[in-house]
């Protein structure tokens, strides 16, 4: 056991409590969760700085809007609801296309049709708090849904595959694709059966994959081989989250970008309490990258430098000894 | 920095807690663990006279300095005297005074008390004693023999030994057998001895009291010869000379002089009774602890009502079972739902006991997330869906208690000291985790919670633990240092090992 222990401090992981104590507590104050825990304020702030988002179509704030809902989504086939103060994915709803008969039979990435009372019942629940982090009322937001890039096709099953980037001080430290599978009912969560895909931040090349804990090569439902796909736009993606920490302040933040056909790749949702998953599906630790970056931490370093900075320092070649 | 703060402030509440502990435990005698009875004695003096035609007084020698021995308490019981309490030559007094009386009158004086080996005599040492007036031929007889005693002796133990082995030889010389001559009983020996001791200015006295043992009708006093040596006092016993004072000796008084004095009254006895005893260890703490003056004692949780302190009794616990719970969640790294909610299931285990708690608890969760899910269908918002929930739970209760008595299994009774809004809460949880990840996440977090219930409950339940902090609440702030430390724990989860061992294998 303490043997054990030994040699995952000695490969530099970082564990849950180590996470919380000495990086959340320390580099994310609590006033600026707001900015990442209510997506709204999120996306708004990510705006105004620049960076690219999905369109925001329309917000249900209280239960008198939602028969808004028919309303905003008028003219559009796809879109996707999902709760502002959601934690892992919860609550959101991805719907892809509208019965060709009935306008208001909607069907969901997982190919099932629902009524548009089913989509309203869902907007209460999610107004009322049901997925809240806190369990306060909250809002709804209806978005575009991003119709993604077919490099991940291979290996997603349905869903929305996306980027997960880790960043510490504002260096892009570590990054991880998630694919869904049919255990993760499409959603890109790794605790819910997402198979999670590291990335070599020098290259922009994926590793192998993880699936709860375990490392796997082939996608669990399409059997393609998950490493050595290369993400289209890379210095931009890496650049766009190293400027999520001037965006939001937090020192220890989580990234989350969807690559989507037509727009390129686009800021999906910030989160202070990045899981720790991204470790194994990079072979790697977190705290090596950590101290690396106390030491060249620079105040005055623009993202785009603390772009390319990361992509010199964490090549993935340096820790490929296991392959 | 704050890592150095929570250390400083752990360790000073630490300190805190266990200085309170070791203090209460080892100065003032708090038992550590539950249960341990002392033997108290209550010794009861019955004082009967027929009381004369004029005003009564009473004055009867009571236990001043107990070597051995600590009072746990003192009463008298008269009939229409006045009580007061006087400090003679042979220690305290207690004299009781009435004007008029009618027939044969009874007093009782009623002491308690313990063994307390600690309990030493605060006596003072005493002056050299005058030359004793003895008249001839005495005088001649004792000289005599002090002169032939101090031949054989060293000291003054030596010499108060082979005195009294003198004076108790089978076969006496002339000059002991003059002494002897007006002797009736041991006491009028131990006085001639103690005389003897002055002419060869020795500090001694007579003592009185009994061996304390069992339960006795009627005790009588014995006389012991104490002595001392310009250090200590010495306990003689008089007719062997051997220095030594019996096993539980309660000394009564001292000095020569009479036991009692009535003024007013013939026909006077005094009777001793002893009954034994068994008391609490912690109450004779307490009762000690007042008598010394210590005002920690007033924050005892001994001194609240009964009711007051079985509330407490439990209160206490949870402390403990949050600890459990800390160490459960961050240590080992078990997943749970609410962070207080297996603390509060725990409670309701120690009514339940464990097997028929976790039967219960996992009966009305079950049946409460189908009903549950029947709910979901009904598409009710969040609200009125978490009442409707409470509801089903208050019905279930009350479904399986009358199931249960109907059965004749009592103990399915106890399912209503449940935390119903909690059991509630956690269905709701349990649904929407079962919803959105999956049955096995649900189940995980479920069974998660149960153990960390049976967990807490088995820590919370151990009798000597709650004992101890019920008879040392200021172990709390060791319970507050260790909670702090883990606060700032920053090594790997238990369960981490295992979800990071692909790292490790490197």
């Amino acid at each position: 056991m303490f043997a054990t222990a030994k040699r995952l401090r000695a490969s530099g992981v970082l564990g849950l409590n180590e996470r919380n104590a000495n990086f959340i507590m320390r580099l994310n104050p609590r006033r600026l969760y707001p900015r990442v825990d209510d997506k709204a304020l999120t996306k708004e702030l990510a705006l105004h700085a620049g960076m690219a988002v999905p369109d925001l179509y329309g917000i249900i704030a209280n239960q008198g809007e939602v028969r808004r809902f028919a309303e905003i989504v008028a003219d559009k086939d796809s879109f996707v609801v999902k709760p502002a103060q959601g934690s892992g994915g919860d609550g959101i709803l991805v719907v892809i296309s509208r019965s060709q008969r009935k306008r208001d039979c909607y069907r969901l990435a997982s190919g099932v049709l629902i009524s548009k009372a089913e989509i309203e019942y869902h907007l209460a629940n999610i107004v009322s708090g049901q997925y809240s982090l806190s369990g306060n009322p909250d809002k709804a937001l209806i978005e575009y849904c991003v119709r993604f890039d077919p490099i991940f096709a291979q290996v997603s099953y349905q869903g929305v595959p996306d980027i997960r980037i880790i960043v510490y001080r504002g260096y892009p430290m570590m990054a991880m694709v998630r694919l869904p599978t049919r255990a993760s009912d499409g959603k890109a969560n790794l605790h819910q059966g997402a198979v999670g895909a590291g990335v070599d931040i020098a290259l922009g090349e994926t590793l192998t994959g993880v699936l709860k804990n375990d490392v796997v090569d082939d996608h669990p439902d399409t059997g393609a081989l998950i490493s050595g796909l290369k993400i289209p736009e890379w210095d931009f993606i890496l650049e766009s989250s190293a400027r999520g920490y001037e965006v939001t302040g937090l020192g220890y933040l989580g990234v989350d970008m969807v690559i989507d056909r037509e727009r390129g790749p686009l800021i999906l949702e910030m989160n202070a309490r990045p899981g720790l998953n991204i470790q194994i599906a990079n072979c790697t630790g977190l705290a090596c990258r950590i101290a690396r970056i106390d030491e060249i931490y620079d105040e005055k370093a623009k993202p785009a430098e603390r772009a390319r900075i990361a992509r010199r320092e964490f090549s993935a070649e340096r820790q490929i000894s296991i392959f | 920095m704050k890592q150095r703060y929570v250390y400083a402030l752990a360790a000073m509440l630490a300190v805190i807690g266990l200085a309170v502990f070791i203090y209460k435990w080892q100065v003032l005698g708090f038992p550590l663990t539950e249960n341990l009875e002392k033997p108290v004695w209550t010794i009861e003096s019955a004082i009967k006279f027929d009381s004369g035609p004029g005003s009564i007084k009473v004055n009867l020698h009571i236990p001043t300095l107990t070597p051995g021995f600590r009072t746990l308490n003192e009463n008298s019981v008269s009939r229409g005297y006045g009580f007061a309490l006087n400090y003679g030559s042979g220690g305290r007094e207690a004299q009781w005074a009435i004007r008029r009386a009618d027939g044969p009158q009874t007093i009782y004086y009623r002491i308690s008390v313990f063994e307390d080996d600690t309990s030493e005599q605060a006596d003072t040492t005493p002056p050299f004693p005058p030359q004793p007036v003895i008249n001839e031929p005495f005088r001649t007889a004792v000289d005599v023999i002090l002169a032939d005693v101090e031949d054989h002796s060293a000291d003054t133990a030596s010499f108060t030994s082979e005195l009294l082995r003198h004076m108790n030889d089978p076969s006496p010389d002339p000059n002991v057998e003059l002494l002897m001559s007006d002797v009736e009983d041991d006491a009028d020996f131990v006085d001639i001895v103690t005389t003897m001791l002055a002419a060869a200015r020795i500090p001694a006295r007579m003592v009185r009291g009994f061996e304390l043992d069992g339960r006795q009708r009627r005790a009588n006093l014995q006389p012991w010869l104490e002595v001392h040596d310009g250090d200590r006092w010495r306990y003689f016993n008089p007719t062997t000379g051997e220095e030594n004072l019996p096993q539980r000796f309660l000394v009564w008084w001292r000095g020569n002089e009479s036991l009692i004095n009535v003024e007013g009254g013939s026909n006077v006895h005094v009777d001793f009774a002893v009954q034994e005893n068994h008391l609490d260890a912690v109450a004779i703490a307490e009762t000690r602890s007042a008598k010394q003056g210590v005002r920690l004692i007033d924050f005892s949780l001994y001194s609240l009502p009964i009711q007051t302190q079985a509330v407490y009794g439990v209160l206490l616990m949870i402390p403990i079972g949050a600890l459990v719970m800390v160490v459960m969640r961050n240590i080992v790294g078990i997943d749970a739902f609410g962070t207080f909610m297996p603390v509060l299931i725990a409670l309701a285990f120690r009514e339940t006991k464990l097997l028929w708690g976790v039967v219960l608890f996992t009966l009305l969760v079950a049946l409460g997330l189908s009903i549950r899910f029947l709910l979901e269908r009904l598409r009710l918002l969040l609200v009125p869906r978490l009442s409707a929930v409470l509801i089903v739970v208050v019905l279930l209760m009350l479904v399986i208690s009358l199931m249960s008595h109907k059965l004749g299994m009592e103990t399915g009774l106890s399912v209503a000291l449940f935390p119903m809004v909690i059991i509630a809460m956690t269905i709701e949880r349990m649904s929407v985790v079962w919803e959105e990840r999956g049955a096995a996440d649900a189940m995980r977090a479920g069974g998660g919670s149960l153990l960390v219930a049976m967990a807490a409950y088995i820590f919370m339940g151990m009798s000597w633990l709650e004992h101890l902090i019920f008879t040392f609440p200021e172990l709390l702030l060791v319970v507050l240092a260790v909670v702090l430390l883990a606060g700032r724990y920053t090594g790997y989860r238990l369960l981490e090992l295992g979800r990071f061992k692909a790292l490790a294998d490197n």
